[in-house]
């Protein structure tokens, strides 16, 4: 198992990272943090003809307060994200989820944008981003556009992204007053990919649910918001009945697939009994603030 | 049709304290430039797709997969691998020595990538607890031991740990 032959260029800044996939196109691949590619890679399932190595691009690297919200650079470690009080105190679902992604020894080097970029349907980062509306800012040769995280998302390891861009920067929106949030998953062994993962945002104003946020991860293509579960929480209590109902309608919602690690009943089992035990955990922590 | 080999590119880097210099294809994994072109074979290779953690190797002082990085990448860094834990051919590192102590090992092939992990583990948490071991070590495959050992070993090792530091303080070797 060793990567075949390619052409590698290690960039400095993402203009060059730019004009390397404007003059190179579909045979150019992005080598973020290399923790999916690189075993893509050994495994002979990914070709590229010229790698392009983001690792020197300091620029790409940062955890800021922007907009009254949090902005990370798309090339900032899984490890420095987890770590980060600012992400602890104000992203409070990336910092519960990130522990869930691989082991330390992947989050070491593992990047956030390469993870949205690579768009594993069972990976936790896409499943937090789409939870918390992330807007993402994409550069390519006309420029700049910002993405929100749920139109990025197009299926299976495949995204918005054209092969001409680069995804730069991540900006997750501040939590209105009143809300707690909360990740639930499983996975056969620690750090492997959930068989089925749950991001909750639940939003207070006194008993009342006035907002309340759903995704899903391992169960569809890419990462699911189910509207309707989350439309049948709000302007009620959060209480044992309206989860129920809730978890109903989210198991009624999605079309999980089985494969060898898990069948689909299964899987939309634990759909309904993780979407129990999310909000619950995120109305605890609502109710704490 | 194959595409022509492309060219080597040079590297310059710091193994275990020991400047290294050498020109390297753009394909070869880190883990293989440890093992053939250096020699250390310390460094095991079991799944070369990230999974099992024999390959562990401290980057610039962090445990990273070996066999999911490029050798060329390593330019400008500061490696350390199993073969640069002991202080001297007579002693062993305290995790190796708690490893020793506990059997947390068997046929020894896991081991190399457990010390690379737990070395730095117990560098940040001190004093782990039980949950925190057993999660640190979630990253690592052994078939022989079924970890209890291993766990054991790393309990002792932060006490070992600690003892050397107090003797340090102390001033006493």
């Amino acid at each position: 198992m060793k990567p075949p032959v390619f052409e590698y260029v290690a960039v400095a800044s993402a203009e060059e990272a730019l004009a390397e996939l404007a003059a190179h196109g579909d045979d150019a691949k992005l080598l973020a943090g290399g923790q999916s590619l690189m075993p893509l890679l050994n495994m002979r399932l990914a070709a590229p003809g010229r790698l392009v190595d983001l690792n020197r691009v300091g620029s790409l690297s940062y955890i800021v307060e922007r907009a009254g919200g949090v902005a990370v650079g798309a090339m900032t470690r899984q490890r420095a994200i987890e770590r980060s009080g600012l992400i602890g105190a104000r992203v409070p679902l990336l910092a519960e989820a990130l522990p869930w992604v691989g082991h330390t020894a992947i989050r070491n080097r593992g990047t956030i944008g390469g993870s949205l970029a690579h768009a594993d349907p069972a990976a936790e980062l896409p499943g937090v981003a789409v939870c918390l509306d992330a807007r993402f800012t994409v550069r390519g040769p006309a420029g700049e556009r910002a993405l929100a995280a749920g139109d990025f998302f197009r299926s299976y390891l495949a995204t918005a992204l054209a092969p001409t861009e680069l995804l730069t920067d991540v900006w997750f929106p501040p939590l209105l007053p009143g809300s707690g949030s909360a990740w639930i998953e499983f996975a056969r062994r620690h750090g492997d990919y959930a068989l089925v993962g749950v991001a909750a945002v639940v939003t207070l104003a006194g008993a009342t649910v006035s907002a309340a946020r759903l995704a899903l991860v391992g169960v569809d293509a890419v990462p699911v918001r189910p509207a309707a579960a989350e439309r049948l929480l709000v302007g009620a209590p959060l209480s044992p009945e309206s989860m129920a109902a809730a978890a109903d309608s989210v198991q009624r919602s999605i079309e999980p697939s089985g494969d060898v690690h898990a069948t689909a009943a299964y899987r939309r089992h634990l759909a309904g009994v993780f979407t129990v035990r999310a909000l619950t955990r995120a109305g605890e922590r609502a109710r704490r603030l | 049709m194959s595409p022509a080999a492309p060219a080597l590119v040079a590297v310059r880097l710091r193994v275990n304290g020991r400047e290294r210099v050498e020109s390297v294809p753009p394909r070869l994994l880190l883990s293989d430039f440890l093992r053939y072109r250096l020699g250390l074979t310390g460094t095991h290779v079991g799944c070369e797709h990230g999974v099992c953690g024999a390959c562990t190797v401290q980057l610039d002082g962090v445990p990273v997969r070996s066999c999911l990085m490029l050798a060329v990448q390593t330019d400008g860094a500061e490696l350390t691998t199993v073969e640069g834990l002991a202080p001297g051919p007579d002693r062993l590192h305290p995790v190796q020595e708690a490893f020793r102590q506990e059997h947390g090992l068997q046929c020894g092939f896991c081991t190399p990538g457990f010390l690379m992990t737990v070395t730095a583990f117990l560098r940040d948490h001190p004093i782990p607890s039980d949950q925190e071991i057993r999660r640190e070590l979630a990253g690592h495959l052994c078939r022989c031991t079924g970890y209890q050992n291993i766990v054991r070993a790393v309990r002792r090792a932060s006490v070992l740990l600690a003892t050397e530091k107090a003797r340090e303080r102390a001033g006493t070797p």
